[in-house]
């Protein structure tokens, strides 16, 4: 029985907003509260991130299941929500992916009216820049596998491209610019405000959202999850859900399984603010590079992970460098900026570049992992898909591919034809 | 991070390629199936202590076994890939 995320006076408008002006902010509520667990809960999900508060709030406003909680070992939002480079895309071409991230984007277009919080979604557009006669042939390939999937999709020429993006090095003799695929629906997200929208959204509607309170270990009982031993105590529940991100494997392993998983670090970029000069998201097609533009004016960069496994949040100079010479190589202006800050997060990638949203062996225990670094464009879909296996037990419609045992059924989705080599998906 | 390479010294990261867990080993041709699976895609991806190949692909071209700590980057020992090798055969044998 899911009430209304939001009702009464805690809903945000302009006229919550103007009431507040007028009563010196004395009226607004903390946007989550300070749960204590409770000896018992229907489901609990494992990591307060952006894919585990979504999967709360999904379980409650689609499903009805209210009495649910969110641990988290840290603080909410600690983990690669806050630390990505907000963009959202859906341009995939495998069948197992496509209609799942295009679910996804449907879900950033309405997300801030549903869950009524400014995430400050913005549909600016991506433009993947092709160099090579071959590179344009397979994008304008999966051009057209998007649109057969009935997502948008636009082929460029050098001319197209370059209407739009006339900051850039045309003249670079070893990696012209020969084109791009452009989906004008993509764009970024304010990163954080997903995590802080969801967990207020949740909340409203039920859920428990403890922080600091670290996961020890799954308890089952004849191969049945029965709850989790917590650091604030034991936690009853018969169905729990692991979003666990790069730390997949170490609470998996609680439970005795091994996962087709290992945890890199991947870095990101911000410079010193500037006056507007992209427009759009805007990726290297010659090397691994991803730009745009912050609306505070920092260009938010990335590149590849640093290549080696690792739990540490910060990488290595190498891939500073390499980074920044994909940069310097597609837009040699801003190498007169400044880096402002660089960060890293802990990447579960997966055997194949994609993700899992399954059933594992132990009865009860789900999974949700592998996102590789693609796992903040899938946040909503990721929530929405993992609550619908939580709550029905079958797999959502747009998710069916993603199994767990599709590493040994030969079944796997390697959108980039990397292979088992996660450090070069 | 540097690595301590056996032939060359103390070596910048960027000199070197990762390949992953060497403490997989390679199963017989003739190997059950869910053999295979573990040794192409289930990984222990510990907290702690990793022992990893690393390729000097820009200094001596040798094959590393590095033991490494996945969250401090700390690296407790290097030898080359072969000497592990023929340590692992004699520990077994």
């Amino acid at each position: 029985m899911a009430k209304s995320p939001q009702s009464g006076t805690d809903r945000y408008s302009i006229f919550t907003v103007l009431r507040e002006a007028l009563r010196g902010h004395t009226g607004w509520r903390p946007a989550w509260r300070e749960a204590t667990p409770k000896p018992r809960y229907d489901v609990i999900i494992v990591g307060g991130g952006g894919h585990g508060l979504a999967t709360a709030y999904y379980l409650a406003r689609r499903h009805g299941i209210t009495n649910v909680a969110v641990v988290e070992k840290g603080w909410l939002g600690s983990g690669n929500i806050g630390r990505n480079t907000t963009i959202i895309r859906s341009n995939y071409m495998l069948p197992g992916n496509e209609p799942f991230y295009e679910h996804s984007m449907k879900l950033w277009e309405g997300l801030e009216q549903d869950i009524n919080y400014n995430a400050m979604v913005s549909q600016r557009g991506i433009i993947n820049l092709c160099h090579s006669d071959a590179q344009r042939d397979a994008y304008a390939r999966r051009g057209n596998a998007m649109r057969l999937h009935g997502v948008d999709s636009v082929l460029l020429d050098a001319a197209g491209v370059k209407l739009h993006l006339p900051m850039l090095d045309f003249t670079n003799a070893r990696f012209p610019i020969v084109g791009g695929l452009m989906q004008p629906r993509a764009g970024t997200v304010r990163h954080d405000a997903v995590a802080w929208g969801y967990a207020r959204a949740a909340d409203r509607l039920g859920v428990d959202i403890i922080q600091n309170c670290e996961v020890t270990g799954i308890r089952r009982e004849a191969g049945r999850v029965v709850g989790l031993e917590t650091a604030r105590g034991f936690i009853g529940a018969n169905r729990v859900g692991l979003a666990c991100a790069g730390h997949s494997s170490r609470v998996a392993e609680m439970a005795d399984l091994r996962l087709p998983i290992e945890s890199h670090a991947l870095q990101a970029f911000v410079t010193e603010g500037i006056k507007p000069f992209i427009d759009t998201v805007v990726t290297f097609g010659a090397g691994h590079f991803y730009i745009s533009q912050s609306d505070k004016g920092g260009l938010v960069f990335g590149g590849d992970i640093d290549g080696y496994n690792s739990y540490a949040q910060r990488g290595n100079l190498p891939t500073v460098e390499d980074v920044c010479e994909g940069g310097m190589a597609l837009m040699p202006q801003i190498g007169r900026l400044r880096l402002l800050r660089s960060w890293g997060g802990i990447m579960d990638m997966s055997m194949d570049g994609s993700p899992i949203i399954d059933r594992t062996p132990v009865d009860g225990l789900f999974l949700n992992a592998g996102w590789c670094y693609g796992g903040f464009k899938a946040t909503p879909a990721s929530g929405d898909c993992f609550a619908h296996l939580i709550a029905t037990g079958q797999p959502h419609k747009v998710a069916t591919a993603f199994r767990l045992d599709r590493f040994a059924s030969g079944r796997v989705i390697d959108e980039k034809g990397m292979g088992a080599q996660p450090n070069l998906h | 991070m540097r690595i301590n390479c056996p032939c060359c010294g103390e070596r910048s990261l960027e000199e070197f390629t990762y390949l992953g867990d060497a403490r997989k080993t390679r199963p017989a041709g003739d190997a059950a199936a869910d053999v295979w699976v573990d040794y192409v895609y289930l990984r222990e991806n510990p907290g702690g202590r990793h022992s990893e190949f690393w390729y000097h692909g820009s200094g001596c071209q040798s094959w590393l076994v590095v033991e490494r700590d996945m969250t401090t980057h700390a690296i407790f020992g290097v030898k080359f890939a072969r000497d592990a090798a023929i340590a692992a055969v004699v520990h077994t044998s």
